[in-house]
């Protein structure tokens, strides 16, 4: 007698937990032949809420922990991303990768990881200045973390994408609520099964799966959200995100690259799109 | 007179647990959970309880109660603040002619490990200083020890010191350890005169849970049943979000009827509470998800 197969259930990442969606719907993945890959959870905006309260909670804590242990981390992610890579590929080519691709996307964020791991406890530097002004005054600036960011992750290269958006944003002390790519939202899922298992604390990073259509406007109008982080190209969807985030003026950050395995893509700059400068005036005389 | 305690309800904890997953399942929507909001914020003892408590503090949450929100329009003020004996000067003059009453806590408010004279002496002196509630700790030490008497005793006391002041028995459930011992001392509160019972000091955890205001509200219906006359109940601690506010109010509503569904007779003690509630309110007009950092923090 032959032996079934053991499938994944692919449920949503919310505060270092795997809940279903608590509107129990959801969304069928097909691989190009018609054929069912999975069943997706299809988050609604009270997941969505949940896990801001989840991401707000656990924000403080993440931009306090050291520059090092953040690194540590982020470099974990990695290892443990290297450890089960071939899952990672077979995947995506399930989704439609070609093999070469797919091997390339997967070897290519890994790496990306490690990049951002290593910017953990150098940006700072790289960024902040001491600032001359005409008082008597030590003028300086550094960067903090926005703080929660809401992110629509690009829908091709959906594992290499999310993760080069992501990873800068947490690097740099913020909690990430995501929204996995609509068509190929596997690795997302997967690689939630990754964070968890590489000491992210849970609440750091979070993902959704479900409709851009049903869950953006939540994304851009809640008001615990303070930076949106767009990927694709779609200028309604952008003017749109722009109008909803004024509201609490959220940092609004608009990707429209297609292809994230560029060397582009490597750059302390994204670390900036999530931070906000302080400048502090520091008397020096009496 | 001491109530008889010995033909009591004795509680079925996996019971009881059963019974609440049922009012935590009734499903409130739209219009009847906006109703049950606002309900729940005219129900609100805004409190501060703390040792740092300034006049400014007390001030700034009588505001508070006063002016819940700047834009919200229809919504109720809370039904009274609570502070300690020394700060309900400041309380009455700041919430003036209102309609919200200043409720104190009083009788060497936690522990109540003091001595009969000095709680009598605590109490007076809130009231003398315009507290219209008077929130009453009962001696647990004394009633664990299984002294009912000296514990009955004391709530008479104290509440014939009160005069026209409302008295809340606060049994602080978190330390009676048995549902059955806090449906006893329920009883020593309602038949020692009590008007509301009250399950918390807040400064205690578990403070109120749905089980023991379950035990409670139980109690209240046995005495109405049996008299006529309807005590108030006041969870107390650890309410700090609309849902579960909704919750307690289906509770109510299952167990006592409509006759309680009012300040009159059903109160929350807490503080974060109201903030939670003007999220939802917010939420519901613009139907957008509000940030706590765009309400007051008090």
């Amino acid at each position: 007698m032959s032996r079934l197969a053991i499938q994944k259930t692919y449920k949503l990442y919310i505060g270092g937990k795997f809940p279903r969606s608590e509107s129990g719907r959801f969304y069928a993945i097909n691989n190009s032949k018609g054929n069912l890959i999975a069943n997706m959870c299809l988050a609604s905006r009270k997941d969505f809420r949940n896990a801001v309260v989840i991401a707000r909670n656990a924000q403080s804590s993440w931009a306090n922990s050291s520059a090092l242990n953040k690194g540590q981390i982020l470099y974990r992610i990695a290892e443990m991303l290297e450890g089960r890579k071939e899952q990672f590929i077979a995947e995506l080519i399930a989704q439609g990768e070609t093999a070469e691709n797919a091997k390339t996307e997967v070897l290519l964020a890994i790496d990306r990881l490690v990049y951002f791991a290593g910017w953990s406890d150098k940006y700072q530097q790289f960024f902040s200045c001491i600032n001359p002004v005409s008082s008597a005054h030590f003028n300086f600036s550094v960067l903090e973390p926005v703080g929660v960011v809401a992110v629509i992750a690009p829908e091709k290269q959906s594992l290499l994408g999310l993760i080069s958006v992501i990873a800068p944003a947490i690097v740099g002390g913020n909690t990430v609520i995501v929204l996995a790519s609509e068509s190929k939202p596997l690795s997302a899922i997967s690689f939630a099964e990754v964070l968890n298992s590489s000491d992210v604390p849970g609440g750091v990073v979070n993902i959704l799966t479900g409709k851009k259509e049903e869950l953006v406007n939540q994304f851009a109008s809640h008001m615990d959200i303070n930076s949106i982080i767009y990927c694709g190209t779609d200028e309604q969807l952008i003017l749109s995100i722009s109008e909803l985030a004024s509201n609490n003026v959220k940092r609004t950050t608009f990707y429209k690259k297609n292809d994230w395995a560029s060397d582009s893509c490597e750059s302390p700059y994204f670390i900036e799109k999530t931070q906000e400068v302080k400048t502090t005036w520091h008397p020096t005389e009496i | 007179m001491i109530p008889n305690l010995d033909n009591l309800p004795v509680y079925d904890t996996a019971g009881v647990n059963e019974r609440i997953a049922r009012f935590c399942s009734r499903s409130i929507k739209s219009n009847s959970k906006l109703e049950g909001l606002r309900l729940a914020l005219s129900m609100v003892d805004l409190t501060t309880l703390e040792g740092k408590d300034t006049t400014g503090k007390v001030q700034q949450i009588c505001y508070k109660a006063m002016h819940p929100h700047d834009t919200l329009k229809n919504i109720p003020t809370v039904a009274a603040v609570c502070v300690y004996p020394a700060q309900v000067a400041n309380a009455v003059k700041a919430l003036k002619d209102s309609g919200i009453q200043v409720a104190s806590v009083a009788t060497a408010f936690p522990s109540g490990q003091s001595s009969l004279e000095v709680k009598l002496l605590d109490t007076k002196f809130a009231v003398d200083q315009g507290a219209n509630e008077i929130d009453m700790v009962i001696s647990r030490g004394q009633f664990l020890a299984g002294n009912y008497q000296y514990v009955f005793d004391e709530i008479v006391a104290v509440k014939k010191v009160c005069g026209q002041a409302h008295l809340k028995v606060i049994l602080e459930t978190g330390e009676l350890d048995t549902l059955d011992n806090v449906r006893k001392a329920s009883e020593l509160a309602i038949y020692a005169g009590a008007d509301f019972i009250k399950t918390s000091t807040g400064k205690i955890q578990p403070a109120a849970t749905m089980q023991v205001t379950y035990v409670m509200l139980d109690a209240i219906k046995d005495y109405y049943i049996k008299t006529g006359k309807m005590i108030g109940m006041k969870p107390a601690g650890g309410i700090s979000t609309s849902k579960i506010a909704l919750q307690y109010l289906v509770m109510l509503n299952e167990v006592l009827g409509e006759k309680w569904m009012n300040k009159n007779y059903f109160r929350f003690g807490a503080s974060s509470l109201v903030n939670d509630i003007l999220m939802q309110l917010v939420k519901a007009e613009t139907g957008i998800y509000q940030s706590s950092n765009y309400f007051s923090k008090d």
